[in-house]
């Protein structure tokens, strides 16, 4: 029995932390005024958390969530209003519940007090001004249909249908009909509406019912039964008495129901009979957000997708070496010669729509990454005592899963950052002239092949002087040295930098950034900052879109045939003489622009001998890396293509310099550069040239 | 996972018990012995794609049906005079594991593959002081065949240990 639930186990955890964010981020827009269907979204993850634990044995889970819930369901049941305070318990609760799920991955016990503690914050909220009494809790806690008990109660059903009620094909008499199944029915027709007989058309319904229903059928079971009339018609239903508990609450719902043919359609079968009970202006918005987060998906491991990606990977190789063996025959000519070049065009097109639809299924949008800055702004300026504005642009905007789980902290602390350094105090705010409230972006897009996140504030900028003061202090820069502004801004991305006067909780310890600017890199990404004294700052930061693929820049080396990442380039170009200078004989500088940067010969540094030796033959790359630009100098450059990406620790181990290997169209393997890697192994073999030659 | 089930499956079809099939090779004159069952195909030779910074003995990289399997000239790992690629030079396409999970797919290169040998366990003397090192560990044993003397070798430990060096990076320098 253990053992078939434990296969479960992972999938039950995903679905929590999918529910703690659904949770999350229902509540956060709670803040913004109360919102039936949010409250609602809120107590369906509440309650799949707590059955699902309950189910695996986790009763302090399920209790805890049990409390929760019951306060949810005065919120919806509107006996309780919405408040700053309750919001506040809830989101902290939902902290504790996710750090109770989480110790469940790790086998670590949860902070036993502190759970305890806001257990009896929220029973004590539960019990206090909006709810009843610990039977009451009992009464309206876990079920959607807290009516389901069993008991016999008398409703009274109003129904107005509406005049087109015929032609769209529904039948009073079979509603009562079914409504007399479920218990005792007394129906009376009102015909108040009636017009005289020269004006009646009989297609028309002019009649309205109030029926009472004495029944202990389900809310669910009466709405199915009302569930297929159209948007006109108008079902009420109330308690016939107000004293009894369950029927109070019925009636301060919104008590419109069933006008929900739409909607029904559009939520499918999982949204519950709470969304109909919605009043009509709301209905639009309604359809939209449960069409957005309930959308019908399969879950996939995501082996099974590698899998699948790394069989089109090699079958886009497989096609390009059959496009070349086509190039090559069709100077044969013939008519089969063409017949086949028709059909690889055919299949070239073809693999190639298939592999971006196969790396799609891999891309999840960043909203995904986005979902907790609300949350953390909101913290964190409440703390801070800024006013911000958070808004976030482009949250659809897709990216690679892996890709996405990596950017999640580097963005956490540039948020941070932006919000502790950034932007100001409402009051200096107000004293430069600038809105108290500050306004902190986040914004995605697609931009040639990469996504491209900004962070900007309309805070106070970068300080330079600052930060090259502390360059120099720190001998990270010579003082001598002419910097352009955009250097001194991107300094702070060096290692062991940081300006903050004194280290806050928040930011400041001199790790963030340059561990920032690793993680980027580490994702073939880049990241830059630009800032105007007083206006603010922006980080850009760019990433592939998927890690599976790169965009590359094929250079030949003597017979050998290197791919430079794409994105790390700067520049080519060929070798002017009057620009060689060199370092004590030994290391060769290249002036590109106003600055020296060192010219990394691959040949010398990867021991190829038939690579070109004379500088003025081949061509420098201008490469970026770690915000230092150094030339790499080879002999050719030949295309540009993208290429899928093979480990080569799968077979062997990690190189350095070597990011990993792709096969080329004609079948031959090609080496991957990583420049970072490169530049390090160029810089420790200058220093120990004997390294080099031992390795050569 | 399938590889064990298929060997599962070809120890069940195993004539004998105790008896494996092992795959001979010749190299420089010397006849080579590895056990069939870790050997994934033979192919024949291949351009290479060379490798900067690796041991001498690894040639590079060849594509193999879309994988990137390194290639190891046993010839040079053995210290054995280096010949040019002839009409029979194959490449032993092997599997080794490195005893945590990890199967690596590398190719060595031989002179040539003679034949498929029984060979029982009782048969395979332990290996002589041959040298020290790797090379001494990579020996499982000796065992005549018709006269010849066999060298089998433990492809799981010549492949980690012998070229990738994966305990040699432990204790000494990279």
């Amino acid at each position: 029995m253990s053992m078939d639930l434990s296969e479960f186990l992972d999938v039950f955890l995903e679905e929590c932390f999918e529910g703690l964010e659904v949770m999350e981020s229902g509540l956060l827009h709670l803040d913004e005024g109360t919102d039936l269907e949010e409250i609602n979204t809120i107590f369906r993850a509440a309650h799949s958390i707590k059955g699902g634990s309950a189910a695996f044995g986790f009763n302090h889970i399920s209790e805890f969530t049990h409390v929760m819930e019951t306060l949810l369901d005065q919120l919806r049941s509107g006996k309780r209003q919405v408040d700053q305070a309750t919001v506040d318990l809830l989101l902290a609760s939902v902290d504790v519940l996710r750090e109770m799920v989480e110790g469940l991955k790790t086998d670590e016990a949860p902070d036993e007090s502190r759970v305890a503690e806001l257990k009896q914050q929220l029973e004590a909220a539960v019990n206090g001004d909006g709810g009843k009494s610990d039977q009451g809790l009992e009464e309206h806690a876990p079920d959607e249909k807290p009516e389901a008990a069993g008991e016999p109660r008398s409703l009274r059903i109003e129904i107005r249908p509406g005049q087109a009620m015929f032609q769209q094909g529904n039948d009073p008499l079979r509603i009562f009909a079914e409504l007399a199944k479920l218990g005792e029915l007394e129906v009376e027709t009102r015909a108040s509406n009636l017009p005289v007989l020269d004006d009646l058309d009989p297609t028309r319904c002019y009649l309205e019912w109030s029926a009472r229903l004495t029944t202990s059928a389900t809310d669910d079971e009466l709405n199915e039964i009302f569930s297929w009339l159209g948007d006109e018609c108008r079902v009420e239903i109330a308690p016939a008495e107000k004293s009894e508990p369950t029927g109070s609450k019925e009636a301060d719902r919104k008590p419109e129901a069933a006008h929900a043919g739409e909607e029904k359609a559009a939520s499918g079968k999982s949204a519950p009979k709470a969304e109909e009970k919605k009043s009509p202006s709301k209905g639009p918005t309604l359809v939209k957000s449960s069409a957005g987060r309930e959308s019908s998906s399969i879950r996939v491991s995501i082996e099974k997708v590698d899998l699948l990606i790394n069989l089109v990977g090699e079958l886009v190789i497989t096609q390009s070496m059959l496009n070349q063996v086509g190039t090559a025959l069709m100077h044969q000519g013939g008519p089969e010669a063409e017949a086949l070049l028709n059909g690889l065009a055919q299949l070239e097109r073809n693999t190639r729509e298939l592999q971006e639809n196969v790396l799609q299924i891999r891309m999840l949008p960043i909203s995904f990454a986005f979902n907790r800055f609300p949350r953390l702004v909101r913290d964190l300026s409440h703390k801070m005592g800024k006013q911000v504005e958070l808004v976030l642009t482009g949250e659809q905007t897709e990216v690679d899963k892996t890709v996405l789980e990596k950017i999640g902290d580097p963005l956490v602390h540039l948020v941070r950052n932006s919000l502790d350094h950034g932007l100001e105090m409402p009051e200096v705010r107000k004293a430069a002239g600038k809105p108290e409230q500050g306004r902190l972006e986040l914004s995605a897009q697609h931009e040639s092949g990469n996504i491209v996140i900004r962070i900007s504030d309309d805070g106070a900028g970068l300080n330079r002087e600052k930060i090259l003061r502390k360059a120099i202090e720190k001998g990270l820069v010579d003082e001598k040295e002419e910097l352009s502004d955009e250097r001194i801004d991107n300094l702070i991305f060096q290692p062991g930098f940081s300006t903050a006067d004194k280290v806050s909780d928040l930011s400041g310890r001199g790790v963030g950034m340059d561990v920032v600017k690793r993680n980027i890199n580490d994702l073939g990404g880049t990241v830059s900052i630009h800032s105007e004294p007083g206006k603010g700052s922006t980080v850009v930061i760019r990433l592939p879109l998927t890690l599976a693929i790169l965009d590359g820049q094929l250079a030949s080396v003597g017979q050998e045939t290197y791919i430079l990442p794409l994105i790390s380039i700067v520049e080519s170009l060929q070798v002017q003489a009057e620009h060689l200078k060199s370092v004590a004989g030994s290391t060769e500088l290249y002036r590109f622009r106003d600055e020296y940067i060192p010219i990394v010969r691959l040949n010398r540094l990867f021991g190829v001998a038939d690579g070109t030796d004379d500088l003025l033959q081949g061509l420098l790359v201008v490469v970026e890396a770690e915000g230092r630009h150094v030339g790499l100098f080879v002999d050719r450059l030949l295309g540009q293509q993208q290429v899928v990406i093979k480990s080569l620790e799968t077979n062997f181990h990690q190189l350095d310099g070597i990011s990993g290997a792709t096969i080329l169209g004609d079948g031959q393997v090609a080496l991957i550069l990583d420049i970072p890697g490169l530049v390090d192994l160029y810089y420790r073999t200058l220093n120990s040239p004997a390294a080099l030659a031992a390795n050569s | 996972m399938n590889s064990s089930s298929a060997q599962k499956i070809d120890n069940d079809l195993q004539p004998e018990h105790g008896v494996d099939q092992y795959l001979t090779f010749c190299l420089a004159g010397e006849e080579y012995g590895v056990n069939i069952l870790k050997v994934q195909e033979i192919k024949g030779w291949s351009e290479v794609t060379p490798m900067p910074n690796t041991p001498e003995a690894v040639l590079g990289v060849i594509n193999l049906r879309g994988t990137v399997v390194p290639i190891v000239e046993l010839r040079r790992h053995f210290g054995l005079p280096s010949a040019e690629p002839g009409p029979t030079t194959v490449i032993i396409v092997v599997k080794a594991s490195d005893g945590k999970g990890n199967v690596r797919t590398m190719g060595m290169v031989v002179d040539a593959v003679s034949e498929v040998h029984n060979i029982a366990a009782s048969e395979i003397q332990p290996p002589p002081p041959i040298g020290e090192g790797s090379e001494k560990r990579s020996v499982a044993g000796l065992a005549t065949m018709e006269e010849r003397m066999i060298i089998l070798l433990d492809i799981d430990d010549l492949m980690n240990n012998g070229v990738l060096g994966l305990l040699k990076e432990e204790d000494t320098d990279v």
